[in-house]
């Protein structure tokens, strides 16, 4: 039972350090080609290694702590964001049967463990002893309450049409079709929202009021500098990783292969593809997605952001609740 | 600090304000300030309830030290304030010193002046605009408006020999002739631009998220406006008929076809709008200019040594940010008694408090993008 344990932490921290340097490569590179840029191209091959360069220098760089700051909730704070970050990694299904924890209530698990990064969000905020960073903190709090309402209703959706929260069967219920081609107008409506909360819980932009560095110069983490701030960095995407795996679990079939019809040549074919390729597949387009929209629109001030949610996003999430409860009871679905 | 706020007593009711207000300093050093520009706000919650600027980080006395320096050295110092107008500025100076010492400006001179001021204003106006995206958090503009911004550093670093401090014009004309290049590099930014103004729209313009935080915020009615005295296209956004190019046309400016642009607006959206009509003016002025340059002189015959007979002289133009103003006194000597320069960028920095006031700190920024600060043209 301890050496089960031991591999699993290890293959998750080890995941996790990949999942960091392998997707910040991937924004630099992105971002670059949508800025007529080439990005890094010197440290390695295409500049492969940047990233690596960047964490040994943070590593080697003093972690500093303020006078004024609150020492304990300072420190730990980094940690907190970090370790539910990797927490909500264990029960998701990265391939055909390969899933580290496949709890029963598995998608409550990840929607209740997830809330939890507000408050090391919010204690980095306050223990930093910092305007910018207690206002970044602040709207990180109100952001991330907000927009967990969403969230949590468009992945409802998906519960209330597979009748389970285990992950496991929400992904053997898409074999006969993704829930995005055969859920109709509630699962794409709940699609969109899920895309933009998930958005706004990450504080990627355009919801990246916590760290505004055109206001708040780095928000929540403005005082942080060394490894810990390295592991707010890395917590994010992390993040991203995980809103993104969850995305394409609920709503774009997991590991599922894309199949058209029944026994044709099409799905043979595509089912040759390792199910790994697959989910990787469609949580790195996910991922793609989300880093397009940072890299495009402007940011919302505080108060649009909340009218958003409020006012747009949960009053149609609500409804689009009981028209997936109609179909569901009604059998409109195939 | 936020924890050892104290307990004030709110007036009248003697009960304690225990919130208090928390006052926090954007700048000197502030990613949004693009500068030395250090405003100490007082904010209720997210809430602006008063901006102060405070000035002086930058400043190097130029008009000080331009008492003593001659007629023709002081020009070169003023490209150092507006240093995303500086052929602007050298203008204002060189048409104060012309008029003193009434120097009749060759046509081929004027014509050149006049397509570099545009050259100049269209290279403002788009880092402006990238600029502008990016305190809004739309960081990709930036990179966007940088690659037609340097085909303009280009063309000037041809033929003035600089990229940003160019020093081209001298008291009666321009210092060498137009490099041979210089239309057809021209003639290739303009096609080149023409349809990338309409993918700068595309990108930021339309978008619901900048409308939103353009529309409505930092209203300046047309009254304060003029009380402050805004110039530019932050007045131009409240309605207030300002350009000096058509007030006052120097140069070639009346013979041209060109449209001040007005917006009614009062907010920053008006504002952003006016700059990007005024880059397709700018655009048509050098159109109808650039295959009309009239041949013959680049300077009019000066002595070596000017001596502005007793007086005081005042000439302005219109940068990129407003009118421009220089006025000298001259005592008869070769170096000014006196000299001030009236910079846009202070007028319109005046106004930042009235705008930004109720506003939530995304919409400060926002505001200080609109005004497009240059804190070196403020501090001086």
């Amino acid at each position: 039972m301890l050496i089960e344990f031991a591999i699993v932490g290890v293959c998750i921290i080890g995941l996790f350090a990949m999942l960091g340097l392998v997707l910040i490569m991937m924004e630099r590179k992105v971002s670059a080609r949508m800025q007529l840029r080439l990005g890094p191209n010197r440290v390695g091959p295409g500049g492969m290694f940047q990233t690596t360069a960047d964490t040994l220098k943070l590593i080697v760089k003093e972690g500093m702590t303020p006078d004024g700051a609150d020492k304990f909730l300072f420190n730990v704070a980094p940690f907190i964001v970090m370790i539910v970050a990797m927490v909500i990694m264990a029960p998701l299904m990265f391939a055909k049967g390969l899933q580290i924890w496949d709890v029963n209530i598995g998608i409550l698990f990840v929607a209740a463990v997830s809330s939890v990064s507000v408050i090391g969000v919010l204690m980095a905020g306050w223990a930093s002893n910092n305007k910018y960073s207690l206002l970044g903190a602040m709207r990180s709090g109100a952001q991330i309450v907000s927009y967990e309402l969403s969230a949590g209703f468009a992945i409802l959706v998906i519960v209330i049409l597979t009748g389970d929260l285990k992950i496991s069967s929400i992904v053997d219920g898409q074999v006969n079709g993704w829930w995005i081609f055969k859920g109709h107008l509630p699962v794409w409506i709940a699609f969109v929202i899920f895309m933009i909360a998930v958005t706004a819980e990450t504080n990627r932009a355009p919801f990246d009021l916590a760290e505004a560095e055109s206001e708040l110069t780095a928000g929540f983490h403005t005082e942080y500098s060394g490894m810990k701030f390295a592991l707010f960095f890395l917590a994010e995407y992390a993040n991203i990783f995980v809103v993104c795996a969850i995305g394409a679990t609920l709503f774009l079939g997991g590991w599922q292969p894309l199949h058209f019809g029944t026994g044709t040549k099409f799905n043979e074919i595509m089912d040759y593809i390792p199910s790994s390729v697959w989910f990787m597949g469609k949580t790195f387009f996910l991922i793609f997605v989300i880093m397009w929209f940072r890299w495009t629109f402007p940011r919302l001030r505080i108060d649009q952001l909340l009218n958003l949610e409020w006012k747009y996003l949960l009053p149609i999430s609500m409804f689009n609740i009981l028209l997936a409860t109609l179909m569901a009871i009604m059998g409109w679905h195939f | 600090m936020y924890r050892e706020t104290e307990i004030v007593k709110q007036p009248g009711t003697g009960e304690p304000d225990v919130f208090g207000d928390m006052v926090i300093n954007i700048g000197p050093q502030h990613p949004s300030t693009h500068g030395v520009l250090h405003l100490v706000i007082t904010l209720n919650g997210e809430t602006i309830k008063k901006v102060e600027p405070h000035l002086g980080y930058i400043h190097r006395s130029i008009e000080k030290m331009c008492e003593s320096l001659s007629f023709r050295q002081f020009i070169y110092v003023t490209s150092k304030m507006d240093y995303l107008s500086s052929h602007i500025n050298n203008h204002a100076c060189c048409m104060c010193v012309e008029k003193g010492m009434q120097i009749e400006v060759p046509p081929r001179a004027q014509v050149i002046r006049v397509l570099m001021d545009e050259l100049t204003r269209l290279a403002s106006h788009q880092l402006w605009w990238g600029a502008g995206a990016m305190d809004i958090g739309a960081l990709t503009p930036f990179f966007h408006a940088f690659r037609e911004r340097e085909m303009i550093n280009d063309i000037m670093e041809e033929t003035c020999g600089t990229r940003l401090t160019m020093n081209y014009m001298v008291p009666g004309g321009v210092m060498t002739d137009i490099h041979p290049n210089f239309q057809n590099r021209v003639h290739a930014f303009i096609d080149h631009f023409k349809s990338k103004i309409d993918e700068y729209d595309e990108l930021l313009t339309g978008n619901v998220i900048f409308e939103n935080r353009m529309q409505g915020v930092g209203y300046l009615s047309k009254e304060d406006a003029i009380s402050y005295g805004c110039t530019g296209p932050t007045a131009r956004g409240s309605g207030v008929s300002c350009d000096i190019r058509k007030l006052y046309p120097y140069e070639v400016y009346s013979k041209l076809q060109f449209d001040e642009v007005l917006e009614t607006g009062c907010d920053c959206y008006a504002r952003y709008i006016v700059r990007m009509k005024e880059m397709r003016q700018s655009l048509s002025i050098v159109q109808q200019l650039i295959d009309n340059i009239p041949e013959g002189d680049i300077q009019a015959k000066t002595k070596a040594v000017l001596k502005l007979p007793k007086g005081e002289y005042y000439s302005r133009v219109e940068t990129a940010r407003g009118e421009f103003g220089v006025y000298i006194v001259s005592e008869g000597g070769t170096t000014p008694y006196r000299i001030k320069f009236r910079s846009p960028g202070f007028s319109n920095l005046s106004a930042l408090d009235q705008m930004a006031r109720g506003g939530k700190i995304g919409d400060l920024v926002a505001i200080m993008a609109m005004i497009d600060l240059v804190i070196p043209d403020i501090d001086r």
